[in-house]
């Protein structure tokens, strides 16, 4: 599903992020990046939505090689990815019901869709009761359900967070955590950048360790690197 | 692009300017303020332009004739002149008509004492053309050719009037193109400015409508309903004041100058708005329109 062949990425600013990276991501997967920050991890998940080019090596994801898309393509392969990140990026002007609809408008879904598909994802993350809402009326654990409903919405075969625990408290985290395994579950790939050691201990997933830039472990049902 | 879509870009780009009502309204009294002074000006120019043509109209060449030039040769004469591309009309005035004329306006008020005229004219062998031209620039120009002619004792030229007419004219031209140049890059540079502090606060919702997988033209739509929305108001506003406004200074000043009224002539509303209008409105919704995709653009590279 994610290949990286020999990937190196150096900002413009002249930081190396990633070195010669390989590695590969197969359909229905969950796995752990960890690393310490300025390791590279959120690097990995910058390059696979296509926010980023690398500067050398092949990316392949959802069966495209990335460098050889067109700007136009670009919006139709992300629909293949759905995104979580640590500050929850929801446009806080719009009630949890049009945050989630958004990323339904946004790829022209049928409104009867949209009417259909809104509610069953915010029943799915546990937030029926509270479509009116504002973000800033929700706990952060609520704000980041919202953003999973709005990734989940439009059926994507990649889930990427990037430090999605990060901004709660550990039962907002497990909850979260929770959701994502239920994802996995239905088959749904998913690839998460975190710190939290608990979590990626309790777990048992499969882990990649990155360091400086280089993957230095990638082990099957694994635990936090100590090392790192 | 989903018939859907569309209506959910009027509908966001209607609400965007609600959302954001302080920007809205800057950009929107800026969008006023210069299409207020462009309609002011262009109102003013498209007058003066008027009475120029207006006097233009009036504006003639009289030829005389040697004495003894035959009525074939006057014929030729006038002939000749007509041919020539720049003279709009050759009018012939007979030594009757001269008299007429002359005598009616002389002893207005004492039409008896022109009897004592009967049967004799002072202005025997004082026919003459009246050439018009269609444009004064030439004028000076056909005077000297005609004067020439075979048959011409004299040709009776305005030349003062026509140069500072001319020179007028050109003056009027440039200076009109010139500030409205001008007007025209300072309002654009004023709604880029006022829209890129409204697209700031917009930029996390691009890049998220980007990173869900909007393509380019969905998330700028909104953007352009909203710079035309904008671009329209501004246009419609200034119109609307200068409608009423125009009416109340041209009666203004035919009232309070009586004496200018008998010779400056204005426009009717109606052709000064059937012009201004359009102009008025594709400017003000091009600038809108213009200053929305030149500031979007920046933010769809992610």
């Amino acid at each position: 599903m994610i290949t990286f062949k020999n990937v190196t990425m150096q900002y413009p600013t002249g930081t190396v992020a990633l070195k010669d990276v390989s590695l590969n991501i197969n359909e229905g997967e969950f796995v752990f990046i960890v690393g310490s920050s300025g390791s590279g991890k959120s690097t990995i998940l910058k390059l696979i939505l296509k926010e980023l080019d690398a500067t050398s090596g092949s990316i392949f994801v959802a069966g495209k090689e990335l460098k050889k898309l067109k700007h136009k393509e670009i919006p139709f392969f992300r629909r293949n990815i759905g995104f979580v990140y640590q500050n929850f990026r929801l446009l806080k002007d719009r009630t949890v019901y049009e945050n989630v609809a958004f990323a339904q408008r946004v790829i022209e879904a049928n409104p009867k869709d949209i009417r259909r598909q809104v509610p069953s994802m915010l029943t799915l993350v546990g937030l029926a009761g509270k479509y009116k809402n504002y973000p800033k009326e929700l706990s952060g654990g609520e704000q980041q359900r919202v953003a999973l409903a709005r990734a989940l919405v439009n059926n994507p075969s990649i889930i990427v967070a990037d430090e999605p625990t990060g901004n709660l408290d550990p039962q907002n985290s497990w909850e979260i955590m929770d959701l994502l395994n239920d994802i996995n579950k239905r088959g749904t790939t998913v690839v998460v950048v975190t710190h939290n050691r608990e979590i990626v201990n309790a777990m048992k997933k499969r882990v990649i360790t990155i360091k400086k830039g280089c993957i230095v472990s990638d082990i099957e049902e694994s635990g936090y690197d100590d090392e790192v | 692009m989903k018939f859907n879509t569309i209506i959910y870009s009027i509908k966001q780009g209607t609400k965007n300017i609600g959302r954001n009502k302080m920007f809205s309204l800057a950009s929107i009294g800026t969008m006023v303020a210069c299409l207020f002074l462009f309609g002011v000006f262009f109102a003013v120019v498209m007058n003066i332009n008027y009475m120029m043509k207006e006097m233009e109209g009036s504006m003639c060449l009289t030829v005389l004739f040697d004495k003894g030039t035959t009525t074939e040769r006057i014929e030729e004469i006038g002939n000749e002149i007509l041919v020539r591309a720049e003279v709009r009309e050759v009018v012939y005035i007979s030594p009757e008509e001269a008299w007429e004329s002359f005598s009616s306006d002389f002893f207005k008020g004492h039409e008896e004492l022109i009897s004592g005229f009967e049967g004799d004219n002072p202005l025997q062998d004082s026919d003459s053309y009246k050439v018009y031209v269609n444009d004064v620039s030439m004028q000076n120009a056909l005077a000297e050719y005609i004067s020439k002619m075979e048959g011409v004792r004299q040709v009776n030229n305005s030349e003062s009037t026509v140069k500072s007419l001319i020179s007028m004219n050109s003056l009027v031209t440039y200076a009109s193109a010139g500030i409205i140049v001008t007007l025209f890059l300072v309002s654009l540079f004023l709604i880029i400015n006022t829209i890129t502090i409204g697209i700031s606060v917009r930029k996390e919702e691009i890049a998220i409508m980007k990173l869900i997988g909007a393509t380019d033209f969905f998330v700028r739509a909104p953007f352009f309903v909203e710079g035309i929305i904008i671009g329209f108001l501004g246009a419609v506003i200034p119109m609307g004041v200068l409608y009423v406004m125009y009416n109340k200074v041209v009666e203004f000043v035919v009232s309070s100058y009586g004496t200018i009224a008998g010779f400056i002539k204005f426009l009717p509303v109606q052709d000064v708005f059937v012009q201004l209008l359009p102009v008025a409105l594709f400017l003000g919704m091009g600038v809108g329109f213009v200053g929305s995709m030149v500031t979007v653009r920046k933010h769809l590279s992610i």
